[in-house]
């Protein structure tokens, strides 16, 4: 479990702990300060060593020298965790402007734009290296039909913009095409990435399963997370072919609202909860997701993000409190 | 009673002159494109309000169809490049582009052949048209001619391409100056560089250094930093804290439609791209929309409102004002709107209605 820089989501451990839930966590700091890449490679080696794990985000100081990378980015590549996913449903008793929101965005997670190969060729001009290639576009193609299918849902959509970037992008879509022909169960269709976002803003109803690449991911993402009610809601997932790793959907650090009681914190609960499920704790997870499903409609314990004034703990408690209510083994409050 | 009649007469001369300051305006030619599909229907739509308005404005129309020149380089006809360049302002509808092999995209050929390199897009929601999102007032300047759009891409080896996103000193400078300049004589009070550079470090941020070198020189604008995600997260939570955005081709591609969606699609947005040398086209950024084309079924309202912008770029604010007032008021009383907006009139009922408003206000 790696905290992050914003907020120290100690009530996460408070609420697995008074689960009974037969998971420990060994907790790794990560500081974003600090010029070494060694916190990091400490971090990577714990994910190896656990398979799992559970990060808020580290801070990137973009104004730095190129030559200190994200260190976000550098634990995905370096994990390979190559499909980064994001489910934004509409929750009732959270008000938004558009209502039975259900997308599933599949991101690809490690090529693509975040390729970090720049160079400044001549003074003045700077090159930016966005790489797709054949096997990472097929992997996540392959990863989202699966999925799909697994599911139960009927419809792929790929985002791109293969009319601009013919050989990059028009690559990604051929590899979707090519898998798509291998799930004839599953709709398969396209859309140019500016008219997905304008599409989202006034019909986001339309949309099911979408797969695209890595810069896409992140605008689309961030695009239906503010759809359903924002960063404090939606958590998100990195999955590679051995390692899995869980966080909240859009990647904030929240900072400003640092250790003031007034973070959200269904997003890291239900990462969580994502967590559980992945090792097989369903059972767990869905106690625990509907406790916190429940509590997110209680509109009187709304955080501010969602236009309340309920604090991270009353939010916690009530959590706790909606888990013993259904009866199962639990600590006292 | 001579000085009597003289002062009466200049007194009637001075009261004459205000009445018809009007007039005074010199007639300004503007190169029209109209188009393919609805646009010649829409343009013909915007020059009977421009009338209506008495905007003094003379229109020189033009086709853009390009044409193979010597050395088998696509070009535009060279008596619309010599119309454009001598009244340096166009109003310019929906083009195809042909399937033909080679055949550069109309608007890319546009774009270099004027150095088009900021596209502007003002974001106001409709008042009458009813989209989730209300009270939108913003604008995003697009730099327009490298980024990711370079077209620059290699098959490394097979199955490996690489796509390269260009960002110089001199583009990011100018489309940053304009931003800032467009503030100023926009009465805007902020303006926010829209980047990653924590994940494209060199690129966006040589982007981001000189957004921050020219805000240096406009202390009376605020300057603000955003990531591309945290604006996306943002803007559909809550698009009335943004004012002007300014941004690298790619995140200005994707957040100008974003902007156009909230405020009800590409049917009702104006556009503008400024160009070197003083040139400014104009133009609706929607499709041509064959399946209506000739049938008074179409929109008019991007193109006009686009024409409204082109207006306030040459100065002519009033007669902008009076045509997207009367423009808006037709839209608000929903008796005449066309298919797209929710009714069941005809472009040129539509057209009409709006000519009359004008000449009401007058």
């Amino acid at each position: 479990f790696h905290p992050g820089n914003g907020r120290f989501d100690l009530h996460l451990f408070f609420i697995i702990r008074f689960c009974c839930v037969p998971v420990d966590f060994e907790v790794v700091n990560v500081d974003s300060s600090m010029d070494s890449e060694e916190d990091i490679n400490n971090a990577i080696m714990a994910i190896r060593r656990n398979g799992v794990a559970l990060k808020g985000n580290i801070e990137t100081n973009h104004n730095l020298p190129p030559s200190y990378k994200s260190r976000n980015n550098l634990l995905r590549t370096t994990l390979d965790l190559y499909a980064n996913v994001m489910h934004c449903q509409s929750l009732p008793g959270v008000r938004t402007r558009h209502r039975n929101i259900d997308v599933m965005i599949i991101r690809e997670n490690t090529e693509g734009e975040y390729s970090s190969l720049e160079h400044e060729s001549v003074p003045g001009v700077v090159e930016c290296l966005k790489i797709i290639t054949k096997t990472k576009s097929l992997r996540i193609a392959d990863y989202a039909f699966r999925t799909a299918r697994a599911k139960g849902r009927g419809r792929v959509t790929a985002v791109h913009k293969a009319n601009i970037m013919k050989l990059g992008d028009g690559l990604f879509l051929e590899c979707c095409k090519e898998v798509a022909s291998g799930y004839p169960d599953i709709t398969f269709d396209s859309m140019i990435v500016d008219n997905t976002t304008m599409q989202l803003v006034s019909r986001p109803q339309q949309f099911d399963v979408m797969v695209m690449p890595n810069l896409y991911g992140n605008v689309v993402s961030n695009v239906c997370a503010g759809l359903v009610g924002g960063p404090g809601l939606v958590p998100g997932a990195n999955y590679g072919e051995d390692y899995a790793v869980f966080e909240t959907g859009t990647r904030n650090t929240g900072k400003s609202i640092a250790n003031q009681n007034t973070a959200n914190p269904t997003a890291m609960l239900l990462a969580s909860c994502l967590l559980l499920d992945h090792l097989r704790l369903h059972a767990y997870a869905r106690m625990i997701r509907r406790a916190i499903l429940s509590t997110v409609t209680e509109t009187r314990l709304h955080t501010a993000d969602l236009g309340g004034q309920g604090s991270t703990s009353e939010v916690v408690r009530s959590v706790m409190k909606a888990v013993q209510s259904t009866g199962p083994l639990t600590l006292s409050i | 009673t001579h000085t009597h009649t003289q002062s009466w007469v200049t007194l009637v001369l001075l009261y004459v002159m205000d009445a018809t300051t009007d007039y005074f305006h010199s007639m300004q030619t503007v190169t029209l494109i109209p188009g393919d599909g609805i646009g010649p229907e829409i343009s013909s739509a915007v020059m009977k309000i421009f009338e209506a308005a008495k905007a003094p404005i003379r229109w020189e129309e033009r086709n853009v169809t390009a044409i193979k020149g010597p050395g088998g380089r696509w070009m535009i006809p060279p008596d619309a490049k010599e119309s454009m360049d001598r009244n340096k302002i166009g109003l310019k509808g929906p083009l195809k582009t042909p399937i033909a092999a080679g055949h550069p995209s109309m608007n890319l050929l546009l774009r270099k052949t004027f150095d088009l390199y900021a596209n502007v897009r003002p974001c106001i929601s409709i008042e009458g048209y009813k989209t989730p999102y209300t009270n939108v007032d913003l604008v995003t300047i697009r730099e327009n001619t490298e980024g990711e759009y370079s077209g620059i891409e290699h098959v490394i080896v097979e199955g490996v391409v690489q796509s390269i996103k260009l960002i110089t000193e001199d583009a990011s400078r100018r489309i940053a100056e304009y931003a800032f300049e467009y503030a100023r004589n926009n009465q805007r009070s902020s303006v926010t560089a829209v980047h990653k550079a924590n994940i494209m470090r060199m690129s966006d941020g040589l982007f981001l250094r000189k957004c921050r070198e020219v805000a240096e020189g406009y202390k009376d604008i605020k300057f603000t930093e955003m990531y591309l995600d945290t604006v996306c997260l943002n803007m559909v939570q809550d698009p009335t804290q943004f004012d002007v955005l300014v941004m690298p081709n790619l995140y200005g591609d994707i957040l100008s439609d974003l902007c156009a969606g909230l405020i009800g699609g590409l049917g009702v947005t104006p556009s503008g791209n400024i160009g070197a040398n003083g040139v400014a086209i104009f133009e609706s950024v929607h499709g041509t929309a064959p399946d209506i084309a000739g049938l008074d079924m179409a929109n008019p309202t991007a193109l006009l409102l686009s024409a409204v912008m082109m207006l306030r770029h040459m100065g002519l604010h009033d007669y902008g004002n009076k045509i997207q007032t009367a423009c808006f008021d037709t839209i608000r009383d929903k008796k005449v709107l066309t298919k797209d907006l929710g009714g069941n009139s005809k472009c040129s009922e539509f057209t009409a209605d709006i000519c009359r408003r004008i000449q009401d206000l007058d």
